[in-house]
């Protein structure tokens, strides 16, 4: 086996990621203008990169699928970002961030990491306020806080409940005053098709222009993928439609390392499905459970008569109402995390408790928060939240509770990188929810935009200078190589096989048949038989894709079924790698929830002397297994223990 | 519980920037009341891929009101007849049964049609390029809390910020002009410290930019901001007037 | 300077300055105007009459005002062409159904043609006799207790008001003026930048009520000249 090196630097703690700095090789002035950097992606990590790079000296290449940057999914984000100021001064500090984060993660992060983004999580505050990030502020003029899951104490910043959207309009803003001043060139719907690599370097990438369905050509000194992540394996998430696991598959498939492929989280609170047509799931933002409380009847012919229509939440009597949450995890309330409340939700409906008229939904009530604080305080807090749940489901939440229900979300899987955000293909580095790191097994809340700024505006930059220090003597290199070429034919093949099936059925109809499998054995709750049922199942859709796809219309030019089946065929290849994730990880961690390995009271038991380890899975060939390789995680600094909301 | 609905459609169709454009009507059957806008154009290019036509090209993305990616003119309406929502949150029960619904590209010369209903807004993106942020490069800013900042100002930033960039506003107007979201992003840094440094340099280059790609001027009809999925106030305009009339009166 | 007319912001600054210019304007016209409400033979309307006749402020205001009228209507045109060029050359099929747009936002241009049609035919009846071929009579009144001979202004008036197609047109003239102040006052003042969330409202009224005492003022003395004082 292979081993895995993740270049941790020495001495305590603390102090690790100073050491570093310190001791890292940087790049000077006049050699940036020489080194060409590629950064996929134009969400919170790859634009808050590629502006940061560029205000450096770097001449970056950056690329997006949609039509203008600030349309990627960070934009989606609504409750806020956490960052250890302790300006509410109740007791936060960076090492209780840490602690956090990796207790949150079920214990499955590399300590390093964790505390490095801890560290620089302040740091991301003071950047985006002088940016003019518009963060909600007390009467006095100072920051607002507010809290969310997992956490102890208010640390999360928020605007409005469009955080995630103003934090990349000011990244957004900080790119296009570097694609303004030349320094970036910015290439919108246009979408990595294949990654080159050059004696064993990132050197390149190919992709193909969305509108005229050319492909192109690109080189950089290192490729910076910052594609998020790859929910919508499961058709139904809260992922953007576009949102795909594409370019981290190629850098798989190049030999890069994904890591942790099961570990998907399932957000407790979105909007029930409606019906079979539905493209999307809408997440109703956590920091909702700040003020609401989370409950189900606590008789069964109650939920039943609710189900039928023939009763109304607000008839239920305060005594026949049971807060799950509350009631069984008293210290944390409706406030543990995202995975533990999922999984509650999950059991109470399956036990026959569940609302709304597919008895899949749970109550999210704000009427003692109203009663509390006035509605006006609600609104002010909630309002676009509130407004939005109405239109998509037609019910008025200030008078009648939400109905919510657990959906995918976020991948804390993915590309393998070392403490330098490397993967192990040089010069191939992964930020944001690309890659695996920092949040292990379970993402707290508001930790992704965190995560995403951090990687792309203070760690990145730096440390891909520690790889690029050596590189300064390479030249561009001429993108008629054959490694380019090369790679070129083999993605005008692929599509051309696409185009050539002319089968019966639509890239959406496989990809919800890939959904339902994916939800069904590889969702809330996992077991070895449905594990190995779904391989069998997703082997038989893969078939059915590349024998029965049908794609009107051709390659050159706007054809976005192309697009699509291009996308669903990484994300078949991402199912099964995931299922057999989920099978290996025999125990239950964070999202992975293994059946088997759960407590007496139905809590996840985790097996640390097992599976205190990374799955790194390597990439074979197409038609061969995929071999594990293992992190051993090792826990210098916190001590292992079971997590307890109690 | 579940309603259903048959529908007429009038879809525009066009193959490229210079092709000729024209209606084409489909029927689509069973739609769902509790669905959306876009899962019923979903639903009508299922049918028109199993019919083995090419399905209708229209831009989309995040599908919960918040990317500003869809762009659909319908039935008079920017993002349809509903209000305060983007044509993903437009859902089907605003529509009755048997209905016909005419559905458009944006049309505007700043916007020129790609494919179908698909449009170009790179426009915006070059006006936020010529100045639409604070100059200010990753690190050595100070700490988050050393300016204060009244939460009138604060709220009335994040009001004007609010702004998802999806063109409604130029869509709807009668001279194609797109001050609504140049003045929301003029307003929101002209209303925080941070962003007050440059304001005259910015209100300048921004409308400047603007000029030049050849969007209308404001008369203040009003119609952006009704048809603005997030409510974005012309009162915007008016600072922006006024950012950008002391900073040419300065020079 | 040139570079600032040349800005959108730029024309439509000058829009409003020659729109407010020419609404104060009008406000003198009427105040004026409304003397012929008096019941003393145009004595007092004379008066007035001959004062601005005389009054060198006036003199130098007069070419002021010809080239508020021309600037106003000038970049009107300019503005209305390149904003059709920025609209497209496509319309929308299925119309425009934004609800509480008023119809004079939209129709301004349209709006102010009809006052210009109203204009010209003011200007020949009433300036170009009063001023170019000079077709008034002598009449004697007393000014501040002195005797002095002025042009009867007031004749003229109020044999032109006899004619009821002048009093049709004349109130046809003043409802355009009136809707297009109905928007064009508050949006003068917003577009130069004297607007907020408060004072859009107030502007608004007070947009409106000026419209409407210029319309229905213009409008009253016409048609009561026309009943009344025949």
């Amino acid at each position: 086996m292979t081993k895995i090196e993740s270049k941790i630097p020495e001495g305590p703690l603390a102090q690790k990621w100073t050491n570093y700095k310190n001791n890292q090789k940087l790049v000077n002035p006049a050699n940036k203008r020489k080194i060409d950097i590629i950064v996929v992606g134009t969400g919170l990590a790859g634009a808050s990169a590629a502006a940061s790079l560029a205000e450096m000296g770097f001449k970056v290449k950056n690329f997006t699928i949609q039509d203008s940057p600030r349309r990627a999914h960070s934009i989606a984000a609504q409750g806020g970002i956490n960052a250890a100021k302790n300006y509410p001064n109740d007791g936060d500090s960076v090492y209780r961030l840490f602690f956090d984060t990796i207790k949150g993660g079920d214990y499955r992060s590399r300590e390093a990491n964790v505390y490095r983004l801890a560290e620089v999580s302040n740091s991301i505050i003071d950047q985006c306020v002088a940016q003019g990030v518009p963060f909600a502020r007390e009467y006095g003029g100072y920051l607002a806080n507010r809290s969310f899951g997992g956490a102890q104490v208010s640390r999360t910043f928020y605007a409005r409940g469009q955080t995630g959207q103003q934090l990349l309009l000011g990244a957004y803003q900080a790119l296009m005053r570097q694609v303004n001043e030349g320094n970036v060139d910015l290439h919108t719907r246009t979408e990595l098709v294949e990654i080159v690599i050059v004696e064993g370097k990132a050197r390149g990438i190919i992709t193909r222009n969305l509108i005229t369905g050319k492909l192109e050509r690109h080189f950089g000194h290192a490729v910076v993928i910052a594609t998020g992540g790859y929910g919508n394996t499961f058709f139904l998430s809260t992922n953007a439609m576009g949102s795909n696991g594409s370019a981290a598959w190629k850098a798989y498939q190049n030999g890069a390392y994904f890591a942790n492929p099961a570990y998907v989280q399932i957000h407790p609170t979105c909007i029930p499905v409606h019906g079979e047509f539905q493209s999307k799931l809408t997440l109703m933002s956590e920091s909702l459970r700040n003020d609401g409380r989370i409950w189900v009847p606590k008789k069964k012919e109650d939920a039943e008569a609710i189900r039928a229509g023939k009763l109304k939440p607000t008839a239920i009597a305060e005594e026949d109402r049971d807060y799950y949450l509350e009631r069984r995890y008293p210290a944390f309330g409706n406030l543990v995390p995202r995975d533990v409340a999922s999984r509650a939700a999950k059991e109470r409906c399956d036990a026959g408790y569940g609302v709304g008229a597919t008895g899949l939904a749970v109550y999210l009530d704000f009427k003692d928060a109203i009663d509390r604080l006035g509605r006006d305080a609600i609104e002010a807090r909630y309002g676009n939240l509130f407004q939005m749940y109405e239109k998509i489901v037609d019910e008025n939440p200030y008078e009648t509770p939400m109905m919510i229900y657990p959906a995918i979300h976020y991948t804390m899987g993915g590309l393998w990188v070392d403490y330098e955000l490397q993967t192990n293909i040089p010069g191939l580095f992964a930020i944001g929810e690309a890659n695996f790191s920092d949040h292990g097994a379970n993402r707290l809340g508001a930790s992704a935009l965190m995560q995403g700024l951090a990687d792309g505006y203070f760690v990145l930059p730096f440390t891909i200078q520690n790889y690029l220090a050596d590189d300064i003597r390479t030249p561009r290199m001429s993108t008629d190589l054959p490694e380019f070429e090369e790679k070129e034919k083999m993605v005008k093949e692929k599509f051309e096989k696409l185009l050539s099936i002319k089968g019966e059925h639509s890239v959406d109809h496989i990809h919800k048949e890939l959904g339902h499998v994916m939800w069904d054995f590889v969702g809330m709750a996992r077991n070895k038989e449905g594990l190995q049922k779904a391989l069998d199942r997703i082997l038989e859709i893969k078939k059915e894709f590349w024998t029965n796809v049908r794609i009107p219309g051709k390659a050159d030019g706007i054809n976005l079924e192309l697009e699509k089946a291009g996308r669903l065929a990484d994300f078949i290849e991402i199912g099964e790698l995931m299922a057999r994730d989920a099978l290996n990880r025999e125990e239950s961690s964070g999202g992975h929830f293994r059946e088997e390995y759960q407590t007496e009271e139905g809590e996840a038991l985790r097996r640390d002397d097992e599976f205190a380890y990374v799955s790194c899975w390597e990439y074979k060939g197409d038609d061969k297994e995929p071999v594990l390789n293992k992190e051993e995680l090792k826990f210098e600094f916190v001590e292992l223990k079971t997590r307890n909301y109690k | 519980m579940e309603k259903t609905i048959n529908l007429k459609l009038k879809v525009w169709r066009q193959d490229g920037p210079k092709a000729k454009g024209h209606f084409e009507t489909y029927e689509v059957k069973n739609i769902s009341t509790d669905s959306s806008f876009l899962e019923m154009m979903d639903v009508l290019n299922e049918q028109l891929i199993q019919e083995g036509k090419e399905p209708v090209a229209f831009d989309h993305d995040c599908r919960e009101g918040i990317c500003g990616m869809c762009s659909m003119y319908i039935n008079g309406h920017a993002h349809g007849p509903d209000e305060d929502v983007t044509t993903c949150q437009l859902h089907m029960r605003k529509f009755k049964d048997g209905e016909t619904v005419t559905v458009e590209p944006w049309r505007s010369a700043g916007f020129p049609i790609i494919k179908d209903l698909m449009v170009n807004r790179n426009a915006f993106d070059q006006i936020i390029a010529a100045g639409g942020y604070v100059s200010v490069g990753t690190g050595g800013v100070p700490d988050a809390n050393a300016i204060p900042i009244s939460k009138e100002d604060a709220d009335e930033a994040m009001d004007a910020a609010s702004c998802i960039g999806c063109g409604a506003c130029v869509a709807t107007c009668k001279n194609g002009s797109a001050m609504l979201f140049v003045s929301a992003k003029v307003s929101q840094l002209a209303l925080l410290p941070q962003g007050k440094v440059e304001r005259a340099r910015r209100a300048k280059r921004m409308v400047a930019k603007m000029d030049e790609l050849g969007f209308g001027s404001c008369t203040n009809t009003g119609a952006c901001e009704v048809e603005c999925p997030k409510g974005v106030s012309i009162t915007n305009i008016a600072r922006m007037n006024r950012e950008y009339l002391m900073a040419k009166f300065k020079d | 300077m040139s570079n600032f007319l040349s800005s959108s912001i730029g024309k439509k600054f000058l829009m409003s300055i020659t729109g407010l210019f020419l609404v104060t304007f009008l406000f003198i016209h009427l105040s004026l105007n409304a003397l012929l409400l008096v019941d003393d033979g145009g004595e007092l309307f004379n008066a007035a009459a001959h004062f601005m006749a005389t009054n060198p402020l006036i003199k130098i205001m007069e070419p002021v005002l010809a080239i508020g009228f021309i600037v106003h209507i000038f970049y009107a045109s300019l503005l209305t062409l390149q904003n059709q060029k920025a609209r497209g050359k496509d319309r929308y099929a299925s119309g425009n159904s934004t609800p509480d747009v008023t119809w004079a936002s939209k129709n301004m241009y349209i709006l102010g043609a009809t006052i210009l049609a109203f204009l010209i035919v003011h200007i020949a009846q009433f300036w170009v006799k009063f001023k170019i071929t000079k077709e008034l009579e002598p009449t004697h009144i007393d000014i501040a207790g002195v005797h002095t001979e002025v042009e009867n202004a007031y004749a003229l008036v109020n044999a032109t008001f006899g004619y009821l197609w002048v009093v049709i047109v004349y109130v046809i003239g003043s409802i355009g003026l009136a809707w297009h102040l109905s928007h064009g006052v508050w949006s003068g003042l917003q577009t130069l930048g004297w607007s907020n969330t408060v004072w859009r409202k107030r502007w608004e009224v007070v947009g409106t009520v000026v419209a409407w005492i210029m319309g229905l003022g213009f409008s009253a003395i016409a048609v009561i000249q026309h009943f009344f004082f025949q």
